[in-house]
């Protein structure tokens, strides 16, 4: 080592090192610095408003800019029902479908698939939100509502979700387009998860001579279900944060009953209908604010967590080759 | 004895063959119905946004109430060309010394958290981004603006770079990286001139990924670049943009301009498939060639 430091230019090649990889590393740390300053500028902007209305901002049912009086259950209760029709829609088809696109057969016909599923990620959320509206709506409030009512909606207890009058902009058509709009993501995570199964549980089952179902009900979905779970966390999470389609068909309207024909808001579809008339003082602002880091704090939550349970399941099956693929490269020749 | 006992297993085989066939079934069924939004969005989009299109669509204002039909959205298209465009002039920087950090230097706690933190900030939801900056930057120029649009777009494709990248320069093959940095090159030399020129397509594509997203967004702006009738191309005043004007256009009784939604609809799917599907191809191709 002693005789590079002698040579010329190997202390200035030294110093462009620290300079760069400390380059590197401020920019990279400025990324979790954004993260520290969203939640810092939401909670100081939102620390009034919970200040003022406590546990009952949550629980509140009036939000009444007029009178200065914000109570969000409305809205926390429409972001849970449209994310929950969302999940229960979404789910089951993107595990079905993620465990269509990993079996071996048929892959002239499931590569494509794949494709078109990621492309259904790239659709823009006002398009989303157009289609919706101007298409989905309609169909909603003509067929699918009065056929859902007619139904489902005459069994004693399940039916009370399906009761009212089909109006098209409600929590129901949000939830089945957000559950459109999940369906990429959790299929994506749902294949990671299944793909480092290992193989040699498969061949085992296979062996046994089990059947292809049998095969993946007992060599594969059981140490997958983990990783299942995190990917529709991840899901959840995004179906929570979602803004400008769901906020083009949920309607507008403040239910908390058990109808989901009823017109509902979100969280984000009110902050993003409200911030703009809401800069004068009193509360209005601080309650949008105080909103946002309730959002921003559980979707995040849920995208950590689901992260978190993603990898541990890979690390357990795979003997951690996503963390090792992760640290692989790194050569240390810094300092 | 020995009949009922075979009959027995017949039996069960053939339950346990109906079993496989049904969820056989049920997986296509999935697969089915996965296609069917894709398509029908797909067949709306083009049918009534391709009458939407005309050389006024793509060069005039919005006309006045009297004629709808005769205005166009070109300050859209100049707007989220400016918006995205200064976003990118901030997040790709960002972005890439980011991912260079994390697979060039970074180990133990700090890329760790780093990596972390880039993970779960996609999952951002896109108004919290514009509702931020809105709070800060808004609040302080005391005018909506282009440039507050960038920031909050910013905000959400800085890690979609930073991912994407990262992942691309991990296939860099490391006796690169070992070959230069024994020929006494400095290590900065030789990520700037081997392995970011290597990783070249692959980078190009973690662009044109971040560039579809931030094309798409309408929540971040909404709060931040508010829309405009007139085209604008000062990064300090407030500022159209396509999603925008869809959203807009959308929610008007009037047919006309929902027809001039849909038509924006069109150019912004176009735009946007076009970047992601040929991101696909590029890096696709880019994977084969470094493995």
């Amino acid at each position: 080592m002693s005789h590079r430091v002698a040579e010329p230019g190997a202390a200035s090649a030294r110093l462009g090192d620290r300079a760069f990889r400390g380059l590197t590393l401020a920019v990279g740390m400025g990324l979790i610095a954004v993260l520290v300053v969203v939640l810092w500028v939401l909670a100081q902007g939102g620390a009034p408003a919970l200040a003022r209305f406590g546990p009952g901002f949550l629980v509140g049912r009036n939000w009444d800019p007029v009178h200065q009086s914000f109570g969000a259950l409305p809205y926390v209760f429409g972001t849970l029902v449209t994310s929950a029709i969302a999940i229960t829609l979404a789910v089951p088809v993107a595990v079905g479908l993620a465990i269509l696109l990993n079996e071996p057969v048929g892959r002239a016909v499931t590569a494509p698939l794949a494709s078109f599923v990621d492309v259904l990620a790239a659709i823009p959320s006002v398009v989303y939100g157009l289609w919706g509206l101007a298409v989905l709506s309609p169909a909603m409030e003509r067929h699918v509502e009065p056929f859902l009512r007619a139904t489902i909606g005459r069994i004693p207890i399940l039916g009370r979700l399906f009761s009212g009058t089909p109006s098209g902009g409600d929590l129901f058509t949000a939830g089945v387009v957000l559950a459109i709009m999940i369906l990429p993501i959790v299929t994506a995570i749902s294949r990671e998860v299944f793909s480092v199964v290992p193989r040699d549980l498969r061949e085992a089952a296979k062996a046994l001579g089990a059947t292809r179902y049998e095969t993946i009900r007992m060599g594969v979905l059981p140490y997958a279900r983990p990783g299942i779970v995190g990917a529709t966390m991840l899901g959840l999470g995004r179906a929570l944060g979602e803004t400008i389609a769901v906020s083009m068909v949920v309607g507008g309207g403040r239910s908390v009953g058990a109808s989901l024909f009823a017109a509902g808001s979100t969280i984000p579809s009110v902050i993003a209908s409200q911030f703009l008339n809401a800069q004068g003082i009193g509360y209005h602002r601080p309650a949008l604010l105080a909103l946002a880091l309730v959002l921003v704090t559980i979707s995040l939550s849920l995208a950590a967590l689901s992260r978190l349970m993603v990898r541990r399941t890979a690390r357990l099956l795979d003997g951690g080759s996503v963390e090792g693929a992760a640290e692989g490269p790194a050569l240390e020749v810094s300092g | 004895m020995i009949a009922s006992a075979q009959t027995g297993a017949a039996a069960t085989f053939g339950r346990r063959r109906l079993k496989d066939r049904a969820f056989t079934a049920f997986l296509w069924a999935c697969g089915g119905v996965a296609l069917v939004p894709l398509g029908v969005i797909a067949y709306y989009v083009v049918r009534r946004g391709l009458p939407a299109l005309s050389v006024a669509f793509f060069t005039k204002t919005p006309a006045g109430p009297l004629d709808p039909s005769a205005g166009g959205m070109v300050q859209s298209f100049i707007g989220s060309g400016l918006i995205v465009g200064m976003a990118c002039l901030i997040s790709i920087p960002l972005g890439i010394l980011t991912a260079i950090y994390l697979s060039e230097y970074g180990r133990g706690r700090i890329a760790d958290a780093i990596r972390f933190v880039a993970e779960i900030l996609l999952s951002t939801p896109s108004i919290v981004a514009g509702l931020v900056v809105s709070a800060v930057v808004v609040t302080a120029m005391r005018s909506f603006s282009a440039i507050a649009g960038s920031l909050a777009i910013s905000l959400l494709m800085w890690p979609v770079i930073t991912r994407a990248t990262e992942e691309i320069l991990r296939l860099v093959p490391q006796e690169l990286r070992e070959g230069a940095l024994a020929l006494g090159l400095p290590r900065w030399k030789v990520i700037l001139r081997i392995v970011i020129p290597t990783a070249g397509a692959g980078i190009l594509t973690a662009m044109m990924l971040a560039v579809a997203r931030g094309l798409g967004e309408t929540a971040p702006i909404l709060l931040t670049a508010l829309g405009s009738d007139y085209v604008n191309s000062s990064p300090w005043r407030p500022t159209d943009a396509v999603p925008l004007r869809i959203y807009d256009y959308a929610r008007q009784p009037l047919e006309a301009l929902q027809q001039v939604a849909w038509g924006g609809a069109i150019t912004l799917m176009v735009g946007v498939l076009v970047l992601s599907i040929g991101a696909r191809v590029l890096s696709a191709r880019q994977e084969r060639r470094l493995r």
